[in-house]
């Protein structure tokens, strides 16, 4: 049994050292709001927040995250957190939405570590981030807009 | 298809339900019909209860293109509710969902507001009525006199919600023809509105088929055959069966499965199978060989999709020719195939991402053993569709591993290979054209379309004397006036699996037709967008959507040094669209600037997921454009992921700019249009640029590269 730290509180997992922290949550945990895109970090729908660092789940073993305070998009808070879900909805971003938890998860990690990124950095921040509907130009909106919420931006 | 394959014979259905309130469908005739009343409740589209909760069961599958909202929307508007207040559930496969342009309960062909805008807003419309007619009766005055708005009935001081009228409505007879409004008086057609699925689904709170849980829910991995098509000719379980947490090992014929108590055991024991495999015909399809069979068919006569005059006179002497390829594709939706199903001795569930939810429903009785009546389908939202989801190969697969738990649910999990390895591909093709023009003006053009048929392997009784309907989109609909025409399409089948793609042939035919019409003009020494435009006279919607894109994007025909545009124009899924690419650079760093798109859909029903809808199918528009493509070889697919099947990246995407022009005509579909005309305008674009002429996809194929 492991105990691991998810959205600030601690949790037992019974499974194999090895199974992925994307499997931990979805399955073991039943939190199914990282998704599963293509299990070798080159999609980002499955990002979490691993001590607040944008973090691909499904190459994370649970071995690997002990000691670690986990975020996924269910625990999402604090300002970073609500100006990108509010510029989320603003833009109206979302399609068929199953990439956006990353998104959401990608871009406020940014913010949270850099309040006034360039479009390049943030081109940069979110490149690895797949979206098949091609929202590319409202995620890049709406975070340019979030950083202006959170005043970094004029 | 856009020809309506039975006659459509809409009547409406009302009846009690269970609590009252009332259930309101626009249907089609069907046994449904006629049968137990249990099956009219599937009928509704509309519910009202008591506590005034309004609910549409959505009835296509919400997979981005924002069915859940605008379809909620022509319900609303006619109802007299504020949108916002409508829940919407998704449909399960009855008959009274067909799409009755397609003939089956499909999501797809770019049909679902179409389809929808005349018994949609019918439904919200007789739900009106007859809430009106209830107020009426109970306070005894003149229906007309009464007046619904905003979920109230009003008449003088008289005031009553629709919740409190919901269960006397339900007991109304239901009037025979309504009035719908004039489009003038829409407040909500047409209007600014989120979509009512977009918060959640920024937040995590979607459930896609991957996120159904059921009680007792064990998990499945397969290895599939890696040629599709081939079988298991033997197995090892390697002692995987006796492992903790493993349920049981499954043989289902294409691919053996593990069923566990978790995903992740379930995962690690499936590739810890030994199997020995069948791999039949298709281990011998190479891409070389695909497109050898294309060539050596390119010259039979096949079928004759469009023509006028006749082409030989004209093309007899002094004719363009050029030769077209496009490589397969796969879908890719970011989430990967999956399916939850339960079998129990009488009843069949299946929870999933579908498209199709009438073949779902037919897969999972026949592969359990059961009647169609017996299974239930339980639609989720889609992590994209693309037309894969029209496909239920991994239903059949899930029902056949459930029967080895009965009673269980199971959900069956792709991984990401497995996905890319075993799709429906987008067919390979082949285009042969040749044109000609004399004094300014196109006389003459002629085109065969040599590629496998969709619809002969999934609806092989729409494809009669040669004619796949589906190949000849984008032929039969070309805008241009030009007096001597004929276009034809091949079938040749060439061993590959494959599937309807998002805008289907119409991308196919578009990258020849449109790249050509470039070709000619340059023949000529014409202005590519003046030559258009002189062919479409007749054409005004045409015409103003291409003349609009071209000034909007700034366009030129010889902008100077390191500059280029590309201009591609089409009518498709009743819809006119045009499309501008603006490049720069040289042809071994080719950027894609900015990309212009002007579409008439005739009424936006939600304007801002019209343009969303554009700004999209453009970026789908790039993946086939730029450097993705699926090869095969010993029968394999070769790429595996998103590292050798790149999806466009942010960096990648240029702005994209869209403009919709409101000409109020008939309503046009809008999921698929931003597609086909990129690839013709890039390749387009690049011969401004550079001079030089790219006639295959992906186009860094043709020897360019885009940075």
């Amino acid at each position: 049994m492991a105990t691991i730290h998810v959205n600030g509180k601690p949790v037992s997992v019974v499974a194999a050292p090895d199974t992925p922290l994307l499997w931990v949550l979805r399955d073991h945990l039943k939190m199914t709001g990282t998704k599963f895109g293509c299990g070798a970090a080159l999609c980002g729908a499955c990002t979490v927040h691993l001590d607040g660092v944008a973090t691909r789940s499904c190459v994370t073993p649970l071995s690997a995250v002990a000691g670690k305070q986990i975020t996924t998009i269910e625990g999402l808070a604090g300002p970073a957190g609500a100006a990108v879900q509010a510029a989320w909805d603003k833009h109206q971003v979302p399609q068929c939405g199953y990439c956006q938890s990353g998104q959401v998860m990608a871009a406020t990690a940014l913010l949270a570590k850099n309040p006034r990124p360039t479009d390049a950095e943030i081109v940069s921040a979110m490149e690895g981030n797949l979206c098949r509907c091609g929202t590319y130009g409202r995620i890049q909106a709406a975070v340019r807009d979030a950083a202006a919420t959170l005043g970094g931006r004029p | 298809m856009t020809a309506s394959s039975f006659t459509r014979r809409d009547f409406l259905k009302v009846t009690a339900i269970a609590g009252g309130g009332m259930l309101i469908g626009v249907s089609l005739e069907s046994e449904a019909q006629t049968a137990a009343p249990a099956v009219f409740k599937a009928n509704a589209w509309v519910t009202l209860s008591p506590s005034g909760a309004v609910t549409l069961t959505c009835h296509r599958n919400e997979m981005g293109q924002d069915v859940y909202t605008s379809l909620a929307m022509l319900v609303a508007e006619e109802l007299s509710v504020d949108p916002r207040r409508v829940t919407v559930v998704h449909a399960p496969a009855d008959p009274v969902y067909v799409n009755t342009m397609i003939g089956a309960q499909i999501t797809g062909g770019s049909t679902s507001i179409r389809e929808a805008w005349e018994p949609l807003r019918k439904a919200g419309a007789t739900a009106r009525i007859m809430l009106i007619n209830a107020a009426a009766a109970r306070w005894g005055v003149p229906a007309a006199d009464c007046r619904a708005d905003n979920g109230v009935v009003t008449h003088g001081p008289h005031r009553a919600t629709y919740g409190s009228l919901a269960t006397a409505a339900a007991k109304l007879p239901v009037p025979a023809d309504v009035p719908l409004k004039d489009p003038a008086a829409f407040t909500v057609i047409g209007k600014p509105l989120p979509r009512l699925d977009g918060a959640s689904k920024a937040r995590g709170r979607a459930t896609y088929g991957l996120d159904v849980k059921q009680p007792g829910m064990l998990y499945a991995a397969l290895v599939p055959c890696p040629v599709i098509g081939g079988k298991v000719a033997s197995f090892d379980a390697a002692g995987v069966d006796k492992r903790p947490g493993v349920r049981t090992v499954v043989n289902i014929g294409d691919g053996v499965a593990v069923v566990a108590n978790h995903y992740w055991t379930a995962r690690q024991g499936a590739d810890a199978l030994r199997i020995t495999w069948d791999e039949g015909p298709g281990a011998s399809v190479t891409t070389e060989g695909i497109f050898a069979a294309l060539d050596r068919a390119k010259g039979r006569p096949g079928f004759v999709a469009k023509k006028a005059g006749d082409v030989s006179g004209p093309l007899a002497s002094g004719a363009v020719e050029a030769v077209y390829t496009c490589q397969m594709l796969s879908h890719a939706t970011m989430e990967p195939q999956n399916c939850t199903a339960r079998v129990r001795p009488a009843a069949v569930d299946v929870w999933g991402s579908v498209q199709f939810p009438e073949g779902a429903k037919g897969t999972a009785a026949a592969v359990a053993g059961l009647k169609p009546e017996q299974a239930r389908i339980h639609p989720q939202f889609l992590g994209g569709g693309f037309g894969r989801r029209l496909e239920n190969d991994f239903v059949a697969q899930a029902v056949a591993i459930a029967k080895a738990v009965p009673g269980l649910p199971v959900q069956l999990i792709w991984t990401r290979p497995e996905d890319m390895t075993h799709d429906f591909y987008r067919p390979p093709s082949m285009h042969v054209v040749r044109g000609k023009v004399d004094n300014g003006r196109a006389v003459a053009l002629a085109s065969t379309l040599v590629s496998p048929s969709i619809t002969a392997r999934a609806f092989p009784s729409f494809v009669q004397n040669g004619n796949d309907p589906f190949m000849t989109e984008g032929l039969v609909n070309l805008t241009y006036d030009i007096p001597n025409i004929e276009l034809r399409t091949v079938i040749e089948e060439v061993g590959v699996r494959v599937g309807y793609w998002r805008s289907v042939s119409h991308a196919l035919n578009a990258f020849a037709v449109e790249s050509f019409v470039d070709e000619l003009a340059h023949s000529a020494r014409l202005d590519p967008l003046a030559f258009r435009l002189s062919m479409l006279g007749k054409l005004p919607r045409q015409h103003a959507v291409l003349e609009r894109a071209a000034r909007l994007a700034g366009y030129s025909p010889a902008p100077g040094q390191g500059r280029g545009f590309g201009i591609a124009s089409m009518e498709c899924y009743e819809t006119h669209v045009a499309l501008v690419c603006e490049v720069s650079g040289a042809a071994d760093r080719v950027t894609l600037q900015r990309i212009t798109v002007v579409a008439d859909c005739g009424l936006a029903v939600h304007p801002d997921q019209v343009i969303a809808q554009l700004e999209g199918g453009v970026v789908t528009g790039l993946l086939q454009t730029l450097k993705s493509k699926i090869t095969i070889r010993n029968g394999r697919v070769e790429q595996s992921n998103f590292h050798d099947f790149p999806l466009p990246r942010m960096s990648e995407v240029p702005p994209i700019r869209v403009e919709l022009i409101h000409s109020g005509a008939k309503i046009g579909g809008i999921g698929e249009v931003g597609v086909p005309l990129v690839a013709p305008a890039v390749a387009n674009a690049i011969f401004s640029l550079t001079g030089k002429r790219i006639r295959t996809t992906p186009l860094e194929d043709g020897g360019v590269r885009f940075v």
